[in-house]
């Protein structure tokens, strides 16, 4: 099976098709939501906190932070990735998080100490590709991990759920962390299966291996994120969809945007 | 984007990182709008410490903002005080919610969710005062992208 990663640069791989296809998938909404879970049960965060979500793409994982109940919800997070497309369609979504088009491999920007918590899903394995001749693999993963540390508060934590491709990326990945000063463990849910998933759980202010850390966290309960399934069959729109979310938050006595012709209208922003 | 962000946003530039000059970033020509949400006054008390002032006060200036007060509050200043106004409240039936959820926001609570999680900037950009460098902003979106020779 061919790696999305070896075909083409993210930004052009997540082109507008593939952003629209990726987030009316239901399957890929089920999965993205099940490891956002699992993240933020390791994050073990116990207020409402801001978080960086970094590859945010169409915002299924961000979504999450903005659903957790109080007392520990819900979160603020601002959301950095490297297609527009996936913004548009994240923008069109109407998230709650704010939104920045940046490429983690150049680092980020933020003043120190800015996070309480990180999450990356599922985009840590696009920084192993080198975008152009003048870059290495290597230099990303060094301007990413020592960027996201300087960002993120003495103690705070952050949880990158990646596809490595092999063990030799999953060694670089975590080995340009702990360089970066970062304490870090590898989780793996479904070790040995093809659905395995590997969470890196890093510490700012531990340093070196937390193996031990995360062995603790196993037993971690993981919430079923499934519960928005609805009707089996049923196809709605994503005006219906955005309507209807905001229906049942203004039960809950929330202020919600006034639904107006722009509501889930289609996006473009071009820069 | 909002104004929490850009309290917390410093140019990207390799260069012009260790310089002090970096933040704030400066908006100019900036389209506002207002995307009104739930406000969440724990989260104000949690992030209260880490939003540099002086650096809030100069963005409010140059956006036209309603000015603030020259020292930053503590996080008490952003609920009504115990005992105070909320005497209605007493002999109420106590939820299970948290104490904690139950505080009101004072009316600078509210004042800092408007500016900080409410007011966005939709279109314009940003500028470095150390290397000049523009941000754009569209659609509420920030472009912090480099021309490689800038990483
Ligand atoms: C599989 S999607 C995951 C999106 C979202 N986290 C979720 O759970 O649905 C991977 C995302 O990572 C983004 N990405 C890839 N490389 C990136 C980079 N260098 N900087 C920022 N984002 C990147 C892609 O554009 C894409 O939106
Ligand atoms: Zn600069």
């Amino acid at each position: 099976m061919s790696r999305p990663e070896d075909q083409l640069p993210p930004d052009l791989y997540y082109n507008e098709t593939t952003s629209k296809k990726y987030d009316t998938n239901s399957r890929i909404k089920n999965i993205q939501a099940q490891m956002t879970h699992r993240a933020l049960a390791l994050l073990n965060l116990k207020s409402p906190s801001l978080i960086l979500d970094i590859g945010s793409g169409s915002g299924l994982s961000g979504e999450i932070l903005s659903s957790i109940p109080p007392p520990i919800g819900p979160h603020t997070w601002i959301g950095a990735d490297i297609s527009a497309s996936m913004l548009a369609v994240a923008l069109e979504r109407e998230v709650e998080g704010d939104l920045l088009l940046a490429d983690a491999g150049q680092g980020l920007a933020f003043r120190p100490g800015t996070f309480d918590a990180a999450i990356s899903i599922s985009a840590v394995q696009w920084l192993c590709n080198a975008e152009s001749s003048v870059e290495t693999a290597e230099g990303r993963l060094k301007r990413f991990f020592e960027s996201l540390y300087i960002a993120l508060k003495r103690g705070g934590r952050a949880v990158c759920q990646f596809y490595p491709r092999d063990d030799r990326q999953k060694k670089m990945v975590s080995s340009a962390a702990i360089r970066a000063g970062f304490g870090a463990g590898l989780l793996e849910d479904g070790q040995g299966t093809k659905a395995v998933k590997v969470y890196l759980v890093l510490t700012v202010g531990a340093s070196g291996d937390i193996t031990g850390v995360v062995d603790g966290m196993d037993g971690v309960e993981v919430e079923d994120g499934r519960k928005r399934g609805g009707k089996k069959g049923v196809k709605n729109t994503r005006r219906d969809e955005i309507t209807k979310t905001k229906a049942r938050l203004e039960r809950k006595g929330r202020v919600v945007k006034a639904t107006t012709k722009y509501t889930g209208r289609k996006r473009r922003i071009q820069f | 984007m909002k104004i929490l962000t850009l309290n917390f946003l410093t140019c990207a530039r390799k260069a012009c990182k260790p310089q002090a000059t970096s933040f704030p970033l400066h908006p100019a020509d900036s389209t506002l709008e207002i995307q009104e949400s739930d406000l969440n006054i724990i989260f104000l008390q949690n992030i209260l410490p880490r939003l540099d002032w002086p650096a809030l006060i100069s963005i409010t200036t140059e956006l036209g903002l309603p000015g603030l007060q020259a020292e930053p509050p503590e996080a008490e200043d952003l609920v009504v005080k115990e005992g105070g106004a909320k005497a209605e409240g007493e002999g109420m039936e106590v939820t299970e919610k948290s104490e904690e959820s139950e505080k009101e926001a004072s009316q600078l609570g509210k004042d800092l969710h408007r500016l900080l999680i409410e007011t966005t900037i939709q279109e314009g950009k940003l500028m470095c005062a150390c290397c000049g460098h523009e941000y754009a902003i569209k659609e509420g979106i920030a472009n912090f992208l480099l021309p490689s020779h800038l990483v």
